[in-house]
Formats: C-alpha cells, structure tokens, sequence
C-alpha cells in the first residue's frame, strides 16, 4: 500500500498571531513552525501501517523552501520519502489542485490529510482532493483500519460517531482519534540522522485558478475585564446572567 | 438566480442550524435582489421555513439517503443548484455540511468560504469575513469564481424572522454512487450537541475523575445545554473526543459557556472564543481563563456546581 500524508506547514498552537504589511499577510516574526496537528494524527497512524502491514509513506507539503524543516521532521518520524511542490499555499482548492497532481503521478492507494489546518481553518483540502480524484472520502476520522482494499473507518459527527465501510482508493481527513496523544512521536536522534539522507524531491506546480484570495486579517476586540462573583452569593450570578447578559 | 440555501433536518425535524443559514440566506438575497430556494433532504414538515425568509422549498424525500453520505448529498445540492440557476449557495458549519461543502465546491467550480460570521460586506466584488487561526483572528476574503459556496459559522448570525410563507414542490434529483455504507452510528439522541447548543457547560481536570461528572451533566440538563471538555479530560479518557474544545478539538460559539476547573490554556481560549458570554468557576484567582471570562466565580466546583443547580433550578421555576 502506497500512502501519501499531506503535511501542512502551521505556527505552534501557543503562537501569538499578529499581521503586517496593513494587515495583509500572517506575521511569521518569532513565530515556531510545526506539523499541523490534524496531520500529525494522520502521520503517525501512517506509521502504524508502515510497521504492521508494510506500507511505503511518503509525505508532501505545498508550500516554499522554508517549509523544508517540517517535511524533514515527518521523514525523521520515519515516512520513506518527502515532496515539495514548490509553490506559495495560496487558497485550499488551489492546493488541492497540486495534491491532486502529486497523486496521481504517485499512483497512492490513501491519502491522509488533516481535516483542517489550525492557521486558516479552511478545512477544505481532504474534500476538494477527494472531489478532483473521484475517489472515497471520510473526513473527521477517528479511527482507520485496513484489509486488502476494504476500508473500516469511524467519524467524528455532531454528539457521537459514525462507523463506515469504504474501499480504496481513498482519502481521509484525520485529526486526534486516528491516533491518541500519547502515540505521536517525538523524532529521535537516529530518526534525525536518516531523515538527512532521505530524498525529498522538489517538484514545480502546474497551472490552477485561485478560486479565493485573502484580502485582510483583524484580530477581536479586546474584551473588558471579568466581574467576580462572590462564591457565597451565586443568586448574583443568576441575575446576572438573566439580566445583564441575557443569555438565561 | 436564487440563493440555494442547504436546510438540514434531523429524524425530519430542521436543526435550528437550517433556520440559521435559512435567515443568512435570505439576509444575502436581500442584497442581491433576488429569491432564497431551500433544499431540504427527507424533512417531515418544511413550512417553518417560510418564516425565516425562504420563499420555496424543493423538498427531495429518498430512502436512499436515509443515512447522511457526503458525496451523494453534495450531488442531489449540486443538481438543485444548477436547476434554480444560484450562484450563492448557503451551507452551515454542521459536521455533515463541512464534509460536503468541499465536494460540492469541486462539482460546481465553486469557490467555498467556512466558517463565515457575516453577510458579506461586498457582493461584487463577494467578499466575506470568516474566523480563522480558531478564532484569534478575523479574515476577510474574496470569492472569484461564478459560483460561491457560503458556510456560514454555527451561532454567528442568528435567527432572524421575516413575514412570509414558502411555497413547496417535490425535487427528484438522481443519486451517485454512494461509495461509503454507514454501518451504525453511536450518537446520545437526547443529548443537545455542542453544535446546536446555546449553552456549554464545559469542565476540566479541576474536577479530580470521570466519576464527577454526574454534576456537571445535572447542570447542562438544568440550562438544556452541551456538556464539553478540556483536552487533558479528553486525553484522560474521562469524556469522549467529540466533547473536547479548543484548537484541536472542536470549537464553541455558543451564547453562553461555563468553564468549570478549566484553567485555560491558550489552545482552549482560542476554541471558545467566539462564544458570546464566558463564565469561569475556578479555585485558583491566577487561572487565564479569569482574563477570558465576563463573569468569575472563585470558589471550589464541588461546592459552586450544586448550589448554582440549584439556585438555577429556583429560578427556572419562577420563569
């Protein structure tokens, strides 16, 4: 089985957001790089498969040559092989659009993406590659086994989950649940040093549309101190709430 | 040329999410001088919509999607779409919408926004402003393409009521291969879930053990709210993953959340951010989520949790 992880290039989840150039652009200043969390879910039950069931991985990452860290990182976690298709990730569908080229060219029977990326939220990826490779799609997905070609997998849905059965090829959108917390891994030394002499190809982007432009960013405005409420006098909170938040 | 909004119903009954993007919808038609054309998927009764602005209803009822699945019901929207001539179609932020809203967008060559909080301020060029980096940022952007596909944010907009009846008429679209078969589904039905919920009673590892959590879901029954969690409860194993909030799990945008031995991490602030009123119930003065909060309580849940039941029983009763 040929498996492809989509790897999404995001600030560390503890990140202060900030933007420049009047608001335009993302504020990378100071700001640590990691593997978007959804994918990391997805990378690490990649691995699983790659240990159990002999599964070649490969990962890939649309995006400049500054994102080259985060793909070495993957590799040192221990997929076989990186690429990077060497364009600015502009919007979701014209991402999508590259992977969709990636998978095709690599003939892979799964694809993992995370569901979202913790940065732009877009959570448009998985859906838009499985839409352009006609192929199955499971989004949300908490849990993945795999027979031959037949698929099990469980999704996350609104108050509970959803069990399925599918076939590859397919596309799925993890996050936490393909994996536990406990189970991802921190590359060790060695991982590090063989990840150095795997091959991560860089590959240029075909032609696609942008179907959307980010115009500018704000941040919320900040909010007003908290009105403490004494613990012995909770009819004060009720009230409160009631009255002047109007929200009971 | 209408706005084709997606009304999704539950066992037939709408969501209060439909009658959300429904008001969306027709905010939207408003702006475009045009109709708002709802599509609604095995629902028993379509007439509450025509008080939320939708001015007709294709109304598709099949046993064949009895069970949600993404790629045919991307597909019976994608053909209502192309048979009312909209370029605005109006999704929700539902698990079930996000995952279509992607496939629809590749059927239609449309563009697709998630997670929108307001009716674009610009129709030409289509610009809207969605939350992003959960919720510690606002973008603005714009949509290109002919077709636009509009998710709009749970609770973001609002019920908005508008005088009016929708007409109704049966929509017979033709079903794909599905691809996927459902094979069960584990879901609390009498359970608000914390997408549809106005209020979440959330708590953390301040409460010691899973064994405690018969109060915190005595409250959220009190306040007909969601019950959520923290992640560390989450990665405990305490609660299940769907009831963990925050940056990797599930973000809240209700109108009223109370965190109970939370101390909030900056992963969580972010998840909860956009709800409208926090409260906090902690022992410890120094927890962040007293920055976050509008109202505090300092004091101990096991002492706070019981007497708030039962002060917000009193007054229930005298509602």
């Amino acid at each position: 089985m040929k498996i492809l992880v989509c790897i999404s290039h995001v600030p560390d989840t503890t990140s202060k957001i900030n933007f420049t150039e009047g608001d335009t652009k993302f504020d990378t200043n100071g700001v640590q790089f990691v593997i978007n969390p959804n994918d990391e879910f997805g990378l690490t039950r990649a691995m699983w498969f790659k240990e159990k069931q002999g599964a070649n991985v490969t990962v890939v990452n649309v995006g400049g040559a500054e994102t080259e860290p985060t793909l070495r990182k993957a590799l040192a976690i221990g997929a076989d092989a990186a690429i990077r298709v060497n364009t600015p990730a502009v919007d979701g569908f014209s991402v999508a659009k590259q992977l969709a080229n990636v998978v095709k060219d690599g003939a892979y029977d799964l694809v993992i993406a995370g569901r979202e990326s913790i940065d732009y939220n877009g959570g448009m990826v998985p859906g838009v590659l499985a839409g352009l490779l006609q192929a199955n799609f499971v989004t949300n997905c908490i849990s993945l086994e795999i027979d031959g070609v037949s698929v099990k997998a469980t999704r996350e849905i609104d108050g509970g989950k959803e069990s399925v059965t599918t076939t590859l090829p397919l596309v799925i959108g993890g996050q936490k649940g393909l994996v536990e917390e406990s189970d991802l891994r921190i590359p060790n030394m060695r991982g590090i040093m063989m990840a150095r002499k795997k091959p991560l190809t860089v590959v240029e982007p075909i032609d696609t549309d942008v179907e959307t432009t980010s115009v500018s960013f704000e941040k919320p405005a900040p909010k007003g101190a908290v009105t403490l409420v004494s613990s012995d006098n909770l009819d004060e909170l009720v009230s409160l709430l009631h009255n002047e938040a109007k929200v009971i | 040329m209408s706005v084709l909004v997606y009304t999704e119903s539950e066992q037939g009954a709408f969501k209060k999410t439909a009658l959300e993007v429904a008001s969306y919808a027709k905010a939207i038609a408003n702006e475009l001088g045009t109709t708002v054309t709802a599509l609604a998927i095995n629902a028993n009764d379509t007439n509450a919509l025509g008080a939320y602005g939708t001015d007709k209803v294709l109304n598709v009822k099949n046993t064949q999607l009895d069970a949600f699945n993404a790629n045919a019901y991307a597909e019976v929207i994608k053909q209502a779409a192309e048979s009312e001539g909209a370029k605005v179609i109006v999704v929700s932020s539902s698990a079930d919408s996000k995952y279509l809203a992607p496939l629809l967008a590749v059927g239609l060559n449309a563009g697709y926004v998630s997670n929108v909080v307001e009716v674009p301020s610009n129709t030409n060029p289509f610009i809207v402003k969605r939350s992003a980096f959960t919720n510690k940022a606002f973008e603005r952007t714009q949509i290109n393409t002919e077709v636009k596909i509009v998710g709009v944010s749970n609770n973001s907009f609002g019920l908005v009521e508008s005088a009016g009846s929708a007409s109704a008429e049966d929509f017979t679209p033709s079903i794909p291969d599905l691809g996927i078969t459902v094979e069960s589904v584990d879901k609390a039905t009498d359970k608000v879930t914390i997408a549809d919920a106005e209020i979440v009673v959330s708590a953390g590892r301040g409460l010691k053990g899973p064994e405690n959590w018969g109060m915190i879901e005595e409250l959220a029954d009190v306040l007909g709210a969601a019950t959520a969690c923290s992640k560390p409860v989450s990665d405990l194993g305490w609660r299940p993953h769907s009831e963990h909030v925050g940056q990797t799990g599930k973000p809240v945008a209700s109108n009223l959340y109370i965190a109970i031995g939370i101390s909030g991490a900056i992963q969580h602030l972010a998840g909860i951010n956009a709800s409208k009123v926090k409260v906090v119930i902690n022992t410890d003065t120094e927890a962040p989520f007293f920055k976050a909060a509008d109202y505090g309580v300092v004091g101990d849940a096991f002492q706070v949790v019981p007497e708030l039941i039962e002060k917000l029983k009193a007054f229930k009763a005298q509602q």
